[in-house]
């Protein structure tokens, strides 16, 4: 495992911004979480590692006929293990997603975003939520082509996996990955996780997972977090979308109505300004404008509509 | 109500348009969140210790806030796997994960409880009803159940009525002690589950 420089949080995306916010410092590794599903044994403790390092509410859980703690993500459940089983040739496969944030190459929740800095993507490849600057408008929500955000009708903001943002920052790995006991989940530059997946897809080939294959998908421009998945025809049985879109869709339009909205705007302040700089200040006639004027009929309010 | 003029109106209106046009084309955001939220742990004092759960014994960090002081009490805010532990290598799972709620749940039990026989309520009590009580049945345990002789006619001088069985949290030291002690009392049946 190479060694692993803490990151610079240079930002590279802010939602509702065009300006692509450059930063000047150098960037630096980018860095993927990689889950080998086939390594889980399904003990939960990333869940619990996550609840305890964010600080976030106990739910209480109730068995639904699952080994599954919760039923859903929620906006204080940022990581939830999926457990589906399932019938492949007769035998039983017990197939595990861990749901999380997939912090997208291409943000989709980011891209729909339009509160200014609300959702910031940083150039380590973290997408992070900012719950100061949120509206509560859940329109990531309907960007997000994993369905991970969550919206709280308490503070009335959504959440959802930051990637343990403060313990990246200063060279720590997220607190699932730290947790992990089976080292189904390792952490490292997107380089390296790439080429420990293809490793690892190939021994599971080896083992007779003809269809192993690496969950790294194109249609948002890669993830931060990929799955080695043992059943790679199988993704929909993991609750994983084959082929996930960034494209906003209807909320395309929904943004170039902001824009328009704002050039003609732009074009109202501009009209004015020139109008200024041609005519200059309305000077009031000052005959008029006295009040000691005895002509009814003629005061400053007449003078103005 | 604040006297404005239809002038001042004009010129609110328009800085309030210009500065909105601005921020959504992205200057004065630059700042916006190049700080993060830092680290929690950042001026924690750590304490190493061992998982208490089960018998592997992991290595784990206690991070702790407070000065340490006459006037304070310490806080654990967080704990995790430690790295230079040969059994665990800094994973945890789930039930060590959450092991930060031992000294921080406010549920947590923080004294003896006694429930009489055939009674269903258990009761507070204090340590010294607790550790006499303790006393007492052990006394009377072993004064019952002690045996000098065995048929054959042989020094035993043991304890048959009396089992002690150790917690995962016990380390060398304590085994030691709780096996001297024990004999010492006569008893036979000592284990416990720990490998630390």
């Amino acid at each position: 495992m190479p060694q692993l420089p803490g990151s610079s949080l240079a930002v590279k995306r802010i939602s509702a911004s065009p300006d692509p916010a450059p930063s000047i410092r150098t960037a630096g590794p980018e860095f993927a979480k990689l889950i080998d599903i086939s390594r889980c044994i399904g003990c939960k403790g990333c869940e619990v590692a996550c609840k305890e390092w964010n600080e976030l509410k106990i739910e209480p859980t109730r068995n639904f006929g699952s080994f599954q703690s919760h039923q859903d993500l929620s906006a204080d459940t940022w990581l939830l293990m999926r457990f589906t089983e399932i019938e492949v040739d007769g035998d039983l496969q017990w197939l595990i997603k861990k749901d999380a944030c997939m912090h997208c190459e291409e943000p989709g929740c980011l891209y729909a975003c339009p509160a200014p800095g609300a959702i910031v993507q940083y150039e380590n490849g973290i997408v992070d939520f900012n719950p100061d600057k949120c509206i509560g408008c859940q329109l990531c929500i309907s960007g997000c082509p994993f369905d991970v955000p969550r919206f709280s009708a308490e503070t009335h903001k959504v959440y959802k996996c930051n990637m343990c943002v403060d313990r990246v920052e200063v060279g720590l790995e997220p607190a699932c990955v730290k947790t992990c006991p089976t080292n189904a989940i390792t952490w490292g530059t997107k380089d390296d996780m790439v080429a420990l997946a293809e490793q690892k897809v190939d021994r599971l080939k080896d083992r007779g997972f003809e269809n192993a294959t690496l969950y790294d998908p194109a249609g948002v421009g890669g993830t931060h977090m990929m799955y080695v998945v043992p059943h790679g025809d199988r993704l929909v049985d993991y609750d994983l979308p084959e082929d996930p879109t960034a494209a906003p869709g209807a909320l395309a339009a929904l943004a170039g109505l902001k824009q328009l909205g704002m050039g003609v705007m732009g074009l109202g302040l501009l009209g004015t300004a020139l109008h200024y700089l041609k005519y200059g200040p309305e000077v009031a006639d000052e005959e008029a404008s006295d009040p000691a004027s005895p002509e009814p009929g003629s005061g400053p309010d007449a003078e103005n509509t | 109500m604040v006297d404005i003029s239809r002038r001042d109106l004009f010129k609110i209106t328009g800085l309030t348009g210009g500065g909105l046009l601005a921020s959504s084309l992205g200057f004065d955001l630059k700042p916006v969140y190049a700080a993060s939220r830092g680290l929690k742990i950042s001026n924690a004092k750590e304490f190493k210790t061992v998982c208490p759960y089960c018998a592997v014994g992991c290595g784990t960090i206690a991070y702790v806030h407070g000065s340490g002081g006459l006037n304070t009490v310490n806080a654990v805010v967080h704990v995790e796997g430690d790295p230079d532990s040969p059994i665990n290598g800094g994973t945890l799972c789930p039930k060590g994960a959450s092991q930060m709620a031992l000294a921080m749940n406010p549920r947590l039990e923080k004294g003896p409880k006694y429930r009489a026989a055939n009674a269903t309520e258990w009761q507070d009590v204090d340590w010294d009803f607790a550790l006499d009580w303790l006393a007492r049945k052990f006394k009377d345990a072993r004064d019952e159940t002690f045996v000098e002789r065995d048929e054959q006619g042989r020094t035993v001088n043991r304890c048959e009525g009396i089992g002690w069985v150790g917690s995962a949290t016990v380390n060398n030291e304590d085994a030691y002690f709780i096996t001297k002690t024990m004999r010492s009392m006569g008893l036979m049946y000592i284990d416990h589950q720990a490998r630390i």
